[in-house]
């Protein structure tokens, strides 16, 4: 295993520790997206995205109140993803119902206070459930589903006319698919060629209401993206290697790694629970118990 | 009463040339929306989005999120009503610079319904951050350009094109929170705003013939409302009638009465609009006057409202002077 890979598989195993952790404390939470996607939020910020740096671990602020023309205190939650550079990247966060699993990357990073999970969903915090663009790491507000990857494309495009030579990275989940904003959003990047746009998806298979293919149809996405224009790639999103290749090579068009992954990684017991693995909550203490015990397996305990 | 043709195209040409930041993008109705020659004056800085408005809005914000201000040019129906989460959560919520020029307010198209922008301001007023100016002649069409540097934020804009009045001068251009006092009296306030000062200016030259003297104000910026000359106007009567190009739910009238009601004036507002109803496609005229949006509407009210009878026939209606539009012009294609 290469060095790079040590490192970013050490911040994958960290990233499902610290949402496991954090969901047992919590007594519910959003568990599947960090089994999921740990791999994708290391990759991204252990490999992949190419940012500024910042100032130790930032501490999140307390909210300040909504952007306006009365509140020019407003703090972005991209201060976290260091300053602004024509080379740099930019991380536009879609899914905002994953915020703890980017709140716990942006820890193992160094980028956020490794005690702000304490403020996760905790009344007057920024460290929202379902993060808007003061919560740390996101740029954008797009708990609405579908809306980061159309700015994260006016982001690109003014990036390009700017004369700036970084990407724009987009994380998305599956079910956004659905919706119908993505799609004219894969068309107009394409049509603009914005081919430092990049998007990784975390195909979980997984929505609220239960499988994504019991909900809609998305697939074949990677057939369906491609006859949209795009550069896609689908590859294993737990197997670093492949998602290394993936995220790195270049390309004449906007790219789209489809990342399939599985939601009960290294927790087969919640594979009981299919097909409702949205949010994990516990039925009674014994449940509660057993999961107790898959952590502590987790950990090494 | 002199009529300009399009003065929207050469101006915002000649106002965008030193403004580099700023941009145009379309959904496929750039000459509909009269920017056809302003993307052929600067093609580098024209976008077409493709007819996909929710995407359009998005893009918009994230240009705006890189020190550009998009001038998003469509029918007003496919910027609020089509992608209204987009406009609010990416556009509204961080309060980005973004134009958004709405064409085709209220009934001003044979288009139907499906392009009829009736319930716009009522929804955009009801939306944090926004700035809605509402354009009612030339010269309106021409500076609202300048009023939208003021504002940091998003702005839309009820907008008019082809054949327009000029109503006021254009060393009287329209500025940010300034209404209008277009004739002074005490025999009731009016305020209106849009297409409707046109009718409503008509009508005030009848009434004085009567010698009725109305305290006549028109209002441009609906969002954020109320500046001193229009509040000492709602201040000064006891009653009060609003005219708009719009449903009278959410609108003019509405903040008219929300005043009224929040500073304990005790007037009456008599709100002139749609009436809670879709409209259908047909020529402005035939509308106006179908949904009691004209002169002749207006002058009816008045009689209610002062138990008065001012023997007015559409004949004498028809020959005042500033009749522009009627006969003149055909009712606009797409």
């Amino acid at each position: 295993m290469a060095e790079w890979q040590v490192g970013v598989e050490r911040i994958a195993a960290s990233i499902r520790l610290r949402v496991f952790d954090h969901v047992l404390r919590n007594g519910e939470g959003y568990l599947s997206q960090a089994l999921s996607s740990a791999e994708i939020f290391a990759m991204l910020y252990g490999r992949v995205l190419q940012l500024g740096p910042v100032e130790g671990p930032l501490t999140p602020d307390i909210f300040r109140g909504v952007p306006g023309r009365l509140n020019p205190d407003y703090a972005t939650g991209a201060r976290f993803n260091g300053p602004r550079h024509p080379e740099k990247d930019r991380f536009i966060f879609s899914p905002a119902h994953y915020a703890l699993v980017l709140y716990a990357a942006l820890i193992e990073v160094g980028r956020l206070d490794k005690d702000a999970l304490a403020a996760f969903n905790q009344d007057g915090s920024t460290v929202e459930m379902i993060g808007a663009e003061h919560s740390p790491g996101i740029e954008t507000t797009t708990g609405s589903l579908a809306q980061a990857i159309s700015q994260a494309a006016g982001i690109a495009l003014g990036r390009r006319m700017h004369g700036e030579t970084g990407n724009t990275w987009v994380m998305m989940s599956d079910g956004e698919f659905e919706e119908g904003q993505t799609w004219e959003a894969l068309a107009f990047a394409a049509f603009h060629k914005l081919n430092h746009l990049r998007v990784i998806v975390d195909a979980n298979g997984q929505q609220c209401d239960g499988t994504v293919s019991s909900v809609g149809l998305i697939d074949p996405l990677a057939d369906r993206a491609t006859a949209f224009g795009w550069d896609a790639r689908e590859v294993d999103g737990h197997d670093l290697t492949a998602l290394d290749q993936a995220m790195g090579a270049p390309s004449e068009r906007p790219v789209l790694v489809i990342a399939r992954t599985n939601p009960t990684n290294h927790v087969p017991l919640y594979a009981e629970r299919a097909p409702l693995l949205h949010t994990l909550r516990f039925s009674s203490p014994e449940d509660k118990a057993r999961f107790e015990q898959a952590y502590q397996e987790m950990a090494g305990f | 009463m002199e009529l300009v043709t399009r003065p929207h195209v050469e101006n915002f040409i000649k106002w965008s040339k030193d403004r580099p930041q700023v941009l145009v993008m379309t959904a496929d109705l750039t000459n509909s929306c009269e920017v056809g020659r302003w993307r052929d004056t600067y093609p580098d800085r024209f976008i077409t989005a493709g007819m996909a408005e929710q995407n359009m809005l998005g893009v918009a914000a994230g240009l705006a999120r890189e020190g550009f201000i998009p001038w998003l040019h469509t029918f007003a129906v496919f910027l609020y009503r089509r992608p209204y989460d987009q406009l609010a959560m990416s556009i509204a919520y961080p309060n980005l610079p973004v134009r958004l020029v709405g064409f085709l307010p209220g009934i001003v198209t044979p288009g139907g319904v499906t392009h009829q922008a009736i319930e716009d301001v009522a929804i955009l007023r009801a939306t944090p951050n926004m700035t809605i100016l509402e354009t009612g002649d030339a010269t309106e069409v021409e500076s609202v350009l300048d009023v939208t540097e003021e504002v940091e934020g998003p702005v839309y804009i009820r907008m008019l094109r082809g054949v327009l009045p000029r109503l006021f001068p254009t060393d009287q251009p329209m500025r940010l929170g300034q209404s209008r006092q277009l004739s002074v009296g005490e025999d009731l306030t009016l305020v209106t705003s849009g297409l409707m000062t046109e009718q409503a200016m008509k009508a005030c030259q009848i009434l004085k013939s009567r010698g009725l003297d109305v305290n006549h104000v028109h209002v441009s910026t609906l969002k954020p409302f109320g500046d001193d000359l229009l509040m000492e106007a709602l201040g000064r009567s006891k009653r009060i009638i609003t005219m708009e190009n719009h449903t009278i739910i959410g609108g003019l009238g509405s903040a008219v009465a929300e005043y009224v009601a929040d500073e304990g004036l005790g007037a009456k507002v008599i709100r002139l609009g749609l009436r809670d109803t879709y409209a259908h496609g047909a020529s402005t005229k035939y509308l106006m006057r179908e949904y009691a949006l004209d002169s002749a509407a207006l002058l009816k009210a008045v009689e209610r409202e002062l138990n008065v009878d001012l023997h007015i026939d559409r004949e004498e209606l028809d020959a005042v002077s500033l009749e522009t539009r009627d006969n003149k012009v055909n009712a606009e294609s797409l």
